[in-house]
Parts: structure tokens; C-alpha cells; sequence
């Protein structure tokens, strides 16, 4: 008796779910909208009105009258912007630590992804990759008091062990080298943990072809050059893309520890530069359009890149 | 396995360069526990390197006995404690619904959610939202802005398309709620995907100190990651200020001694991180 009830009842549940119209696909499922709802409440608060909030960059925004009633400006501040030398500075500054990084940071967890796989001794292996990833779980601040650590002009180790060699001292007050120091502190947090991806992408490759690689004579460069490299490629160009697509972004947390002002004229980056004449100097409207411009540029760049994944790696964020 | 004379070069080669990558790794480490245990005139003198000289545990009597550094380490707790309670709880409750494929409206909602991971007003217009929203110097700032991230939402609804519908459809028979087809059966079958990004969640909450330096001014409500950048940027104006007893302590001993005891709450931990980590990216890179 049960299973034919239930069977009915499936039966019918079927024919309703084939009739439904729209309103009562969303009426009997209205449970699945109310558990959108502190979700969209809290994008609604945190993003949607701050991207309203933003038209203030067309404004001349002041505290008394608000967003809505501060008197519109048009392209002003953004005119203003572009004239601006130190903002040409802080564009060039981000625009230059990006491309270090592309150049000198993105191929390392591609070489330590490749060595790692090598590793047959699998302790050691273990080893490797649990104290590489590490440093990815320590916030800036710790990083940052690392560096400063490091570099400390008469007691850090960096400094010690040039001075026994009658180097002349590296410091975070130096010009010079700020920049490497931005892009290897980067590279000392960050390659092992972003090896990770590569070493996925390593072992979805199939066994059987290094195994016919190894009857046909290959080496081992061979193996890496014509097997490993060529499997792993469509994740390479897709970190690559994501990397253009974020050219206009560095580590606000990370420059924050590590800069001073003396060397604002090489460190100081569009996030610096937004936090601290945005907040410091409250020029609102101003700094609205400088982040208006990362956003926008940020977003089209992201498009871009997507598409050119989807058509050369197969892979896309969306 | 026969090996070639080229092979076993090779493989000696990695060895020393991966060795080289660990040791470049672990000396800033070295460096900065050597220097918190030494003696401070040996600090001061610039002579230690990655040993300790001498020993000195009252500096870190100071640092953990230090009602700011205990204070900012309940705040951190507090925030990342109940933080990634509640990020779980509404991320998963977005993402559900959206990972249903009959839902009406869904790649619509979908897309909503994932444009705010393309797109944002920027941090100015972002600082007049919470102001106005009476959320400055208030501890929820620190937590509540940060309840949904895209990320983690298609890391879940991804999980979440890959139980069988039949599980659902059974359950919908007998007459249970969609609500409680999440809680019931739903949720309990994706805790692996869950414990990833609790720990995705948990990491985001205990490092991040930006917000935190925008949003709170007062100091009993910075959480640890700002106190440590506090203490490091400005040693002797903290000390001189929290502690005018302490003086004569040695600003670079301190520096070192509270890093290394910001630092040990993340190794204790880290064995379980390095564990649910690694399956969060291998789950994210998995596409739709």
C-alpha cells in the first residue's frame, strides 16, 4: 500500500512540477530565496551601495550635504588626475611592481612545482612543501616585521653578513631597493603556496606518457620540456592572465609595513595613495575617481583576459 | 629503475636546491627567535645572527604578560571565532539556492554575487557606507562586511551540484522543507568542502589588519595583526605609552619577542591548515 502511495504521490509531484508555472516554481521554492536573503543584505550594504556611494567622484563631495546632495562636478576630479604628478607617480609605481613580479615572481613556483615533482624520496618531499607553504598562513604584519627584521641597518642579518663581507648595507630607507625588496618579500611569502596549483596540474598528467617517453630513450629535460611543460600550460597562461588582470593591484597590507616616506617616490602605490590622501587629507571626491579609475581599468582588463583564456588555455573564470 | 649518470647529477642538484629554498625559507624565522631570546646587549650590538647569545625570557614575560598584546589577542580570537561562524553559515546559505539548476532567476543571482568580486566602489565610498552605517569603532566592522565572499560561495555551490538530486527528491517526498533538505542532508554531506573554507575564512579573519586601521581607532579594539604592526612600526612610542616602567626594555627585543608569540598561535594550528588548504585549491580549480 505505502510504495503505491508514494508512488502516486511522486507521480503527482511530477505532473506538478511539469505544469508549474514560473510564479509557482518561485512560490513553492520560496524557502530557497529566503536563505538568499542574508547574503544580499550583506553585498547589497557592503558593495552595492559603496559602487552608488562612488558617483561622489563626479561630485564635489562634502560632509554636511552628503552623496545625494553635494553639487555635481562632471569629469573634474578626473581631469585633476591625470594632470596630477604625484599621481603619475603612484601609476607608474604599481604599474612597475607588477611587471617585476611578472618578470622575476611568476616563473619561481613554476621552477619549485617542477622540482618538487622530481623528488622521489617522499619525506623529504613532505618536508619541502610543508615549511615552503608556511609563510603563506602569516599575515603582512608578521612578514613586514620579518623584513624590517632582516634588514635593520646594524642588527639584522642581511645587514651583519654584508658588513663581514665589506658590502655596503641594504635598508628599507634605500631607493634603490625598495622595489626588489616589495617583489622578494612577495616571492618569499608566496611561491611555495602558489607551487600548489602547478603540482595539481603536474599529477592530472597521464603516467603513461612519461613512461613511453622513458622506453624512447627521452631524459629527463626532454620529459619536462615535451610532457610536463606542455600539460601544465593552460593553468600557466591562466595565472598569467590573472596576474594582467590585476596589474593596477599590489598589497595595500604589504607596501603599508614596509614603506616610509622616504621612499614614497618608488613605494607609494595607488592603494597607499587612496588610504592615505583619501583618510589623511580627506579629499573624498578625489580619491573616489583615483579608485574609480583602478576599478574600472581592473575590470576591463579582467574581461579581456578572460576571454583570451577561454580561447587559448580552455579555462575561464566564468 | 635503471638510472643514468645524468639522472643521478640531476637528482642531486634538486636535492641541494630544494634544501637551499628550505633554509632560505626558515633563516628570517631563526633570525627573529634568535634575536627575542638573546641577551639584549648582544641585540643592541648587532652580533646576533641565527643563534641566541646569552638568554633573556623577560622581554616575553613582558610581550604575553602585556594587557594590550592579551587584549588584541581576544579580539582577534572574538572576531575570527565568530567571523567564520557566521561566513559559513550565510555563504552556505547563499550558495545552496544557487546551485540549484531549476531555481527561477538563478544565473541572474549568481551573477549579482560574482560581480562584486569584479567590480568595487573603492575603499572611500566604502568608509562613507560604514560611517553612515554608525559601524566605526564598532567590533562587527571587523566581521560583518566580510560575510559573503564570491570565492568561497562557487568553491561551496560547485560541492553542493555534485550530491545527487535524488538524495533531494527523496527528501522532498516526504514532505522536508528546502530548508530543511540544506541542514539536514545537504550540509552534513559537504564538510570537507566547509572545513575548507572555515579555514580559508579563519586565515582571511586573523591576518587581515587594514581594516581594522581604517575603521578602528580605539585601541581596545585592535585586533592582533594591527597591535603587532603597531608595536613594530613604533616600538618605543607603544612602550612609553602602555608601559612607562618598561622603558628601559630594548625596542628591537620586543619587536622580535612579539612576533614570534603572534606567530605560534598559527603554527599550533598550522598542521590542520596545511591539511584542508590544499584540498581548498585543488576543490577551487575544479570548474562548473
Amino acid at each position: 500500500m505505502s510504495t503505491l502511495r508514494t508512488a502516486k504521490r511522486y507521480l503527482e509531484e511530477v505532473v506538478r512540477k511539469m505544469k508549474g508555472s514560473t510564479t509557482r516554481k518561485i512560490r513553492t521554492n520560496y524557502d530557497l530565496y529566503l536563505m538568499l536573503l542574508p547574503g544580499l543584505i550583506v553585498i547589497v550594504l557592503f558593495h552595492y551601495l559603496p559602487m552608488y556611494g562612488a558617483i561622489i567622484a563626479f561630485k564635489d563631495y562634502n560632509l554636511m550635504e552628503g552623496i545625494i546632495k553635494s553639487p555635481w562636478v562632471g569629469l573634474k576630479h578626473f581631469n585633476a588626475l591625470f594632470q596630477a604628478r604625484e599621481f603619475q607617480r603612484v601609476f607608474r609605481n604599481t604599474l612597475l611592481i607588477s611587471i617585476y613580479r611578472l618578470i622575476f615572481q611568476f616563473p619561481i613556483p613554476i621552477v619549485l612545482a617542477l622540482l618538487i615533482n622530481e623528488v622521489s624520496h617522499m619525506f623529504f618531499k613532505r618536508t619541502v612543501q610543508t615549511i615552503t607553504y608556511l609563510p603563506h598562513f602569516l599575515s603582512w604584519a608578521i612578514v613586514g616585521a620579518l623584513v624590517i627584521d632582516l634588514l635593520s641597518p646594524t642588527k639584522g642579518l642581511i645587514n651583519i653578513a654584508l658588513k663581514s663581507l665589506n658590502l655596503s648595507p641594504i635598508t628599507l630607507m634605500d631607493k634603490r631597493y625598495f622595489r626588489a625588496i616589495v617583489v622578494a618579500s612577495q616571492t618569499w611569502k608566496e611561491a611555495g603556496w602558489s607551487a600548489i596549483i602547478y603540482l595539481a596540474a603536474i599529477s592530472s598528467i597521464d603516467p603513461q606518457l612519461y613512461e613511453a617517453a622513458t622506453v624512447d630513450g627521452a631524459t629527463k629535460w626532454h620529459q619536462i620540456r615535451h610532457i610536463t611543460l606542455p600539460g601544465i600550460r593552460s593553468t600557466i597562461v591562466f595565472i598569467i592572465l590573472l596576474r594582467i588582470s590585476a596589474l593596477l593591484v599590489t598589497d595595500v597590507e604589504q607596501i603599508l609595513m614596509l614603506y616610509n616616506p622616504v621612499v614614497y617616490e618608488v613605494g607609494d602605490v595607488i592603494g597607499t595613495y587612496v588610504y592615505r590622501v583619501g583618510l589623511g587629507q580627506m579629499r573624498y571626491s578625489y580619491t573616489t575617481a583615483v579608485g574609480l579609475f583602478q576599478s574600472t581599468v581592473g575590470f576591463i582588463l579582467l574581461v579581456i583576459a578572460n576571454y583570451l583564456s577561454r580561447r587559448y588555455a580552455e579555462t575561464s573564470m566564468w | 629503475m635503471i638510472r643514468t649518470k645524468g639522472e643521478r647529477i640531476f637528482e642531486i642538484i634538486n636535492y641541494i636546491i630544494l634544501l637551499l629554498v628550505v633554509v632560505i625559507t626558515l633563516l628570517p624565522f631563526l633570525h627573529v627567535v634568535a634575536k627575542s631570546l638573546s641577551k639584549e646587549s648582544a641585540v643592541m650590538a648587532g652580533e646576533v645572527s641565527i643563534w641566541p647569545i646569552g638568554l633573556n625570557l623577560r622581554t616575553y614575560r613582558y610581550v604575553i604578560g602585556n594587557y594590550a598584546f592579551l587584549r588584541s589577542l581576544y579580539v582577534s580570537i572574538f572576531v575570527t571565532g565568530i567571523g567564520t561562524f557566521l561566513h559559513v553559515l550565510v555563504t552556505s546559505l547563499v550558495a545552496y539556492p544557487l546551485s540549484r539548476k531549476y531555481l527561477i532567476g538563478r544565473s541572474f543571482l549568481t551573477f549579482i554575487f560574482i560581480f562584486t568580486m569584479l567590480f568595487s566602489g573603492g575603499l572611500i565610498p566604502t568608509y562613507l557606507v560604514i560611517k553612515s552605517l554608525k559601524l566605526i569603532d564598532n567590533i562587527w566592522v571587523l566581521i560583518l562586511p566580510g560575510l559573503v565572499s564570491s570565492f568561497n560561495m562557487i568553491i561551496l555551490r560547485n560541492y553542493f551540484s555534485t550530491i545527487p538530486d535524488s538524495l533531494e527528491e527523496s527528501a522532498k517526498l516526504d514532505g522536508c522543507s528546502n530548508l530543511g533538505i540544506f541542514f539536514r542532508i545537504i550540509f552534513p554531506l559537504s564538510l570537507p568542502a566547509i572545513a575548507t573554507v572555515c579555514i580559508y575564512t579563519a586565515v582571511g579573519y586573523w591576518n587581515s589588519y587594514f581594516n581594522a586601521l581604517i575603521y578602528i581607532n580605539n585601541r581596545n579594539l585592535y585586533p592582533l595583526s594591527l597591535y603587532l604592526r603597531m608595536v613594530i612600526l613604533d616600538v618605543s612610542a607603544q612602550l612609553v605609552d602602555l608601559n612607562p616602567e618598561l622603558t628601559n626594555l630594548n625596542p628591537e627585543s620586543v619587536r622580535s619577542a612579539t612576533v614570534v608569540a603572534a606567530t605560534l598561535p598559527i603554527l599550533i594550528v598550522y598542521p590542520l591548515l596545511q591539511k584542508y588548504f590544499i584540498k581548498g585549491v585543488i576543490l577551487g580549480a575544479v570548474k562548473e
